[in-house]
């Protein structure tokens, strides 16, 4: 093996790579924010909706989480202008991720909620509680804390998952990544950057879920 | 040249799914040979093979999928293998899926009680044979749900090998949109077939869990 490694070239772009890491923080929070709101509504109709909803949103759930990513996000991207709905790249990757982690979160806060039990509600009722009450205290922030480890471990997955959007050109940090690959032809040291990266945002967010956690669950 | 989508275009499609389900194949067979390593390392009695477990889970897990496709897609031919997409392809999607069926199967390892090992000690059995008799029949009915259950990921998953070149259902439809501009209708019957292969695997695997239940 003659091949002698050079980071240099890489790191003389790390204007480029800044550029993109920012794109994939904005891109991750926008979409966990939403596909955690979204997510928590959808629960909420797959619990206690009605038939009719239950069914339409289990239907929705089922598609999107048997089929890929990347597939929904060229459907979206490439698809629908075919039908006359033309998005730029980030509304369309936006949209995409959204729609994915949505089904994704709704699942999970579902068992949140199923994993409550009804004596719980009978004890707010007799408490006195009004039903958004009890919703509010005796489901959604116990059902929140049950669930948590699966639901932070699908938002890591979705930031590693925003790396998909630079199949569209979406400028973020793994896009900057075959930028400076094209610049430098030094793939093997950009992907090992770039992936160095992605594994410190990783431990970051893992960090910052474990401290939220502390900090919405203690006890006083 | 832009034409018609025909209906050859759809049997190709049809076929192409032949090379999604051999890479999820040869990426299983890879993954479980890494992972059963993983999973005895991560349950093992001493500190230092579960702490290679648990970075390996760590490292994998941490970095997009993508990205380990494009450091083994180039990183292998850096070292003067010249690898079709294919061989690099079932490097990366192996140890994809060795860090997740490694979790899993250790979950399932950890989950025996220690008194069953106790028990196999007992009536003079070595650790080989409580392994074989008494821990791992009950270990597989534990893990094969959730495997069943990552297999549809790792189903999914292959169609990011569409992006280091390696022609299977996903690339198939990029490559019929550029031929026939459908984009629309392309992408939607890809996703379908892709529908039709995971479908049916996620029910199966929530019939098991629901079975596993019930057994207990």
């Amino acid at each position: 093996m003659s091949y002698t490694f050079q980071f240099r070239d890489v790191f003389a772009q790390r204007d480029a790579i800044l550029d993109g890491l920012v794109v994939t923080l904005e891109l991750s929070a926008v979409t966990i924010t939403l596909g955690f709101v979204l997510g928590t509504l959808a629960a909420v109709v797959l619990v206690y909706g009605r038939p009719w909803a239950r069914r339409i949103m289990r239907m929705y759930i089922e598609v999107i989480r048997n089929t890929p990513l990347i597939v929904q996000l060229f459907l979206i991207f490439f698809g629908l202008p075919g039908i006359g709905i033309r998005l730029d790249v980030m509304t369309a990757s936006v949209l995409a991720l959204t729609i994915n982690l949505t089904a994704y979160t709704a699942e999970i806060v579902r068992a949140g909620f199923e994993s409550v039990p009804k004596s719980q509600l009978e004890a707010g009722v007799s408490l006195g509680l009004t039903g958004p009450q009890i919703f509010r205290h005796v489901v959604l922030l116990p059902a929140i804390k049950a669930v948590y480890p699966s639901l932070t471990s699908q938002f890591v997955l979705l930031m590693l998952a925003t790396s998909i959007v630079s199949q569209i050109s979406a400028a973020d940090l793994f896009h900057a990544g075959s930028i400076i690959q094209s610049r430098t032809f030094r793939d093997f040291e950009v992907y090992t950057v770039i992936s160095l990266l992605y594994l410190s945002l990783t431990l970051l967010m893992r960090g910052g879920f474990s401290l939220l956690y502390h900090l919405l669950f203690r006890r006083p | 040249m832009i034409r018609e989508l025909a209906p050859l275009d759809l049997y190709y499609l049809v076929l192409a799914v032949r090379w999604t389900v051999a890479l999820t194949l040869l990426a299983l067979a890879g993954g479980s040979i890494i992972g059963v390593f993983v999973a005895a390392g991560g349950a093992a009695h001493h500190a230092l093979p579960r702490l290679l477990a648990r970075s390996y889970v760590g490292l994998v897990q941490g970095i997009p999928l993508l990205a380990w496709l494009f450091i083994f897609y180039f990183g292998l031919s850096i070292v003067g293998y010249d690898l079709p997409p294919l061989i690099a392809a079932t490097v990366g999607f192996s140890v994809y899926a060795g860090a997740f069926l490694g979790e899993i199967w250790r979950g399932a390892l950890i989950a025996i009680p220690r008194t069953q090992w106790e028990a196999g000690t007992a009536i003079g059995l070595t650790y080989l044979e409580q392994l074989r008799h008494v821990i791992i029949p009950q270990a597989v009915r534990i893990a094969i749900p959730p495997t069943v259950g990552f297999l549809v990921q790792l189903i999914k998953n292959t169609s990011l090998a569409a992006v280091i070149g390696f022609v299977e259902l996903t690339r198939e439809g990029q490559m019929t949109t550029a031929a026939t501009f459908q984009p629309f209708a392309v992408y939607l019957l890809v996703a379908a077939l892709y529908f039709s292969l995971c479908y049916p695997l996620t029910r199966y695997s929530r019939i098991l869990e629901g079975r596993r239940r019930v057994v207990r």
